[in-house]
């Protein structure tokens, strides 16, 4: 039988020269008459090691990285193909112990699967969720996912089962489910890693969501800066529907399903629910007022499920095996695992999937080894653009919903940003009103000129022209943006602004303690 | 002057649409069934075989859709993707988003803009590069990132802007 020979394909190991050394590896392959054949898999998400290779040996996977093409020649000289004791060789990859120590229910297939193969798909225990759905029926599914806790992971947290629920009881036909796939956040790519590592449990979890709530029709909504995502989403939606997974009478239901794959154009905003609602219309991505609540009034006024990728891609794990599975996770009202995602200028960026509870210390030092740069921790970014900075002496709070939330912070879509000392964190808080001045869909009026107000009173700040007015004035127009506007960006924008006033006056020339 | 100023005149002005832009009309509205529903789709399709939604078009694509020219105008405004103007033959997306500027972001695109004579968001005057800043490319565990065309790079130097800039223009 022939060897294995894993190759990432996800976009960050494309981005780190993942194809070439695919090119290099089939040129060896061909020019030695070798026995293997390449799988381009998704990331394990250990991107310091990407370009990682795989090399399944007797039904184990032995781990190389990172690999350039350069390497590819000597690598096979060493014995690739059996187990190489070669430089960069890894070990078993299970055995690699940032992976080994990681608790992967969500991201259990990633990297581990062929993404193209709706088989190995299954021989990964996919389809499972739905098979049992249709066993035990709607009802016990929406329990279950009750029961597991699970909450939106694109940032509002807010639980799964009670908008599930609420779908499912409103009678207006028909019904939508749609996954949003608009991972705006800078130091995000948990959604972008299941589109392009496993995509067909995003296509199975729709399906389940379809199936509970008595939806029709199913959109994907993923922007347009994931070219690869699109791709993969696209094939496996082919794929799922020339394998009766998706259509007429799915599996021999009586579910009719199927889901389409839509574009987003380079707008922000269009992550936030309603917005994408009109955008899918194919409208200005304006943002709704709430209520009416997409559960009840959603796509063309319809119930609609509207659910963040990495929530949905949990599902399938609860549908398959309860919900207790899935809660014996977690702490307090946090249950499960959540993907954290490290970035910025860290030596060890990538995706973690933990239990909640672990700290932001742990996974910033132990996990992520620092600072890429070697210079001392200044400022994390929790959350996204929208997420509180915190300062080293808050790393020991639990990522958890509450707690974070207890620390003025926001836990968003599991971004960790962290910055070295060398930030201007002045600079940073323009940054966020200036991104919620560009970013802004214009339909409330705190949001729309607010954040080109506050942008200039930072600018006053930052060159000293009546600095404690201006600063009380930008605290007053925090307030007036974080109540005052419709949605969450500009809601949520002072949350960066304040809390870099707070923690580094000195950045904006202020006295600590600040007015 | 009463004429020029009505609906009707005004309207009359407007030159027809050139062959190759009234033929990509057509097989856009057709594709998508004329559904005022898919307009996002339909622009977005539109500039894929044009490059560009030329301002000519949104008059034949909201008397096809049903919709009004500041409809279509709308929603060509609101979506940076979407371009009125002719773009360049590459596009280098430049993230400078938070992740990017914490990993050093501003001083690989501060070359970039010097080493093009022009900031982030412009096409070059040979048509080879459209920059344009994006807002997160999803490649944050090794920034600072861009999208080339399609391509995605991380981690990236001076050294790896200077390549792809030399590489678009040298398919000029």
């Amino acid at each position: 039988m022939s060897v294995r020979i894993f190759v990432p394909g996800d976009a960050l190991s494309l981005a780190l020269g993942a194809d070439d050394v695919a090119v290099a590896l089939t040129a060896e392959i061909v020019a030695r008459g070798l026995d293997a054949q390449l799988v381009r898999n998704g990331s394990r998400g250990l991107f310091w090691l990407e370009p990682m290779i795989e090399v399944e040996v007797d039904s184990v996977r032995h781990a190389y990285g990172p690999v350039t093409a350069d390497d590819v020649a000597a690598l096979v000289d060493a014995g690739l193909l059996t187990v190489s004791a070669h430089a960069l060789a890894l070990g078993p990859t299970e055995q690699i112990p940032a992976l080994a120590a990681q608790t992967r229910i969500t991201f259990e297939r990633v990297g581990v699967v062929d993404p193209r193969s709706l088989d190995d798909y299954v021989a990964h225990g996919g389809y499972a969720g739905l098979r049992r759905a249709f066993e035990v029926g709607a009802e016990q599914i929406l329990a279950d996912v009750e029961v597991s806790g699970l909450r939106g992971r694109g940032g509002a947290a807010f639980p799964t089962g009670i908008k599930w629920r609420t779908v499912a009881a409103a009678t207006a036909t028909p019904k939508y489910v749609v996954a949003n796939a608009d991972e705006g956040d800078s130091g995000t790519f948990s959604d972008r890693m299941v589109m392009e590592g496993d995509p067909f449990c995003l296509v199975e979890a729709m399906t389940i969501a379809a199936f509970v709530v008595g939806a029709t029709h199913g959109i994907v909504y993923i922007r347009s800066e994931y070219p690869q995502a699109i791709d993969m989403m696209r094939a496996a939606l082919d794929t799922a529907r020339a394998a009766g997974w998706l259509g007429p009478d799915i599996a021999g239901s009586a579910l009719s399903f199927d889901v389409e794959v839509r574009v987003g154009a380079g707008a922000y905003i269009c992550g936030e629910e309603t917005s994408m609602l009109e955008s899918i219309e194919g409208k200005r991505g304006m943002v709704r007022p709430k209520p009416p609540l997409p559960a009840i009034e959603g796509l063309y006024g319809k119930p609609t499920v509207v659910n963040n990728v990495v929530t949905l891609a949990s599902v399938p794990f609860i549908a398959a095996g309860g919900g207790d599975a899935y809660a014996a996770h977690g702490v307090g009202r946090s249950k499960g695992t959540l993907p954290v995602q490290l970035a910025g200028n860290i030596a060890r960026g990538g995706l973690v999937e933990m239990p909640f509870g672990v700290t932001l210390r742990e996974l910033i030092d132990e996990w992520g080894g620092g600072t890429r740069s070697g210079r001392p921790v200044r400022a994390v970014q929790v959350g996204g653009p929208l997420g509180a900075y915190l300062a080293p002496h808050q790393l020991d709070i639990a990522l958890d919903y509450e707690a974070i939330a207890a620390a003025g912070g926001l836990l968003g879509h599991g971004g960790i940003v962290v910055f070295d000392d060398t930030v201007d964190m002045a600079h940073m808080a323009k940054f966020a009103m200036s991104f919620c001045a560009t970013e802004s869909c214009g339909k409330c009026t705190p949001c729309r000129v607010g954040s080109t107000r506050g942008v200039e009173l930072i600018e006053r700040i930052q060159v000293g022209v009546r600095r404690e007015a201006n600063h009380a004035q930008l605290l007053e127009l925090c307030d007036v943006l974080e109540h005052g506007s419709l949605c969450a960006l500009g809601g949520l924008t002072p949350m960066p602004v304040r809390s870099a006033m707070t923690l580094f006056p000195e950045d904006f020339g202020l006295a600590p303690g600040g007015a | 002057m009463r004429e020029a100023r009505g609906g009707r005149a005004a309207r009359a002005d407007v030159p027809p649409l050139p062959d190759d832009q009234a033929d990509a009309v057509q097989a856009v509205l057709d594709e998508n069934h004329r559904d005022p529903a898919r307009l996002l789709v339909i622009l977005q399709d539109l500039q894929h075989r044009l490059g560009y939604v030329p301002a000519a078009t949104v008059g034949p694509l909201a008397k096809a859709l049903g919709l009004s020219r500041a409809e279509v105008h709308g929603v060509i405004t609101f979506y940076h993707d979407l371009h009125a103007e002719p773009s360049g033959r590459h596009h280098l997306r430049v993230c400078q988003a938070e992740s990017c500027q914490a990993a050093g972001g501003a001083a690989v695109w501060a070359h970039l803009e010097s080493s093009l004579g022009q900031p982030i968001g412009a096409t070059t005057a040979d048509g080879a590069l459209t920059t344009e800043i994006a807002y997160c490319l999803g490649l944050c565990a090794a920034s600072p990132a861009v999208l080339y065309d399609e391509r995605p790079i991380a981690r990236v130097t001076v050294a790896t802007l200077d390549r792809l800039v030399a590489d678009a223009r040298s398919q000029s």
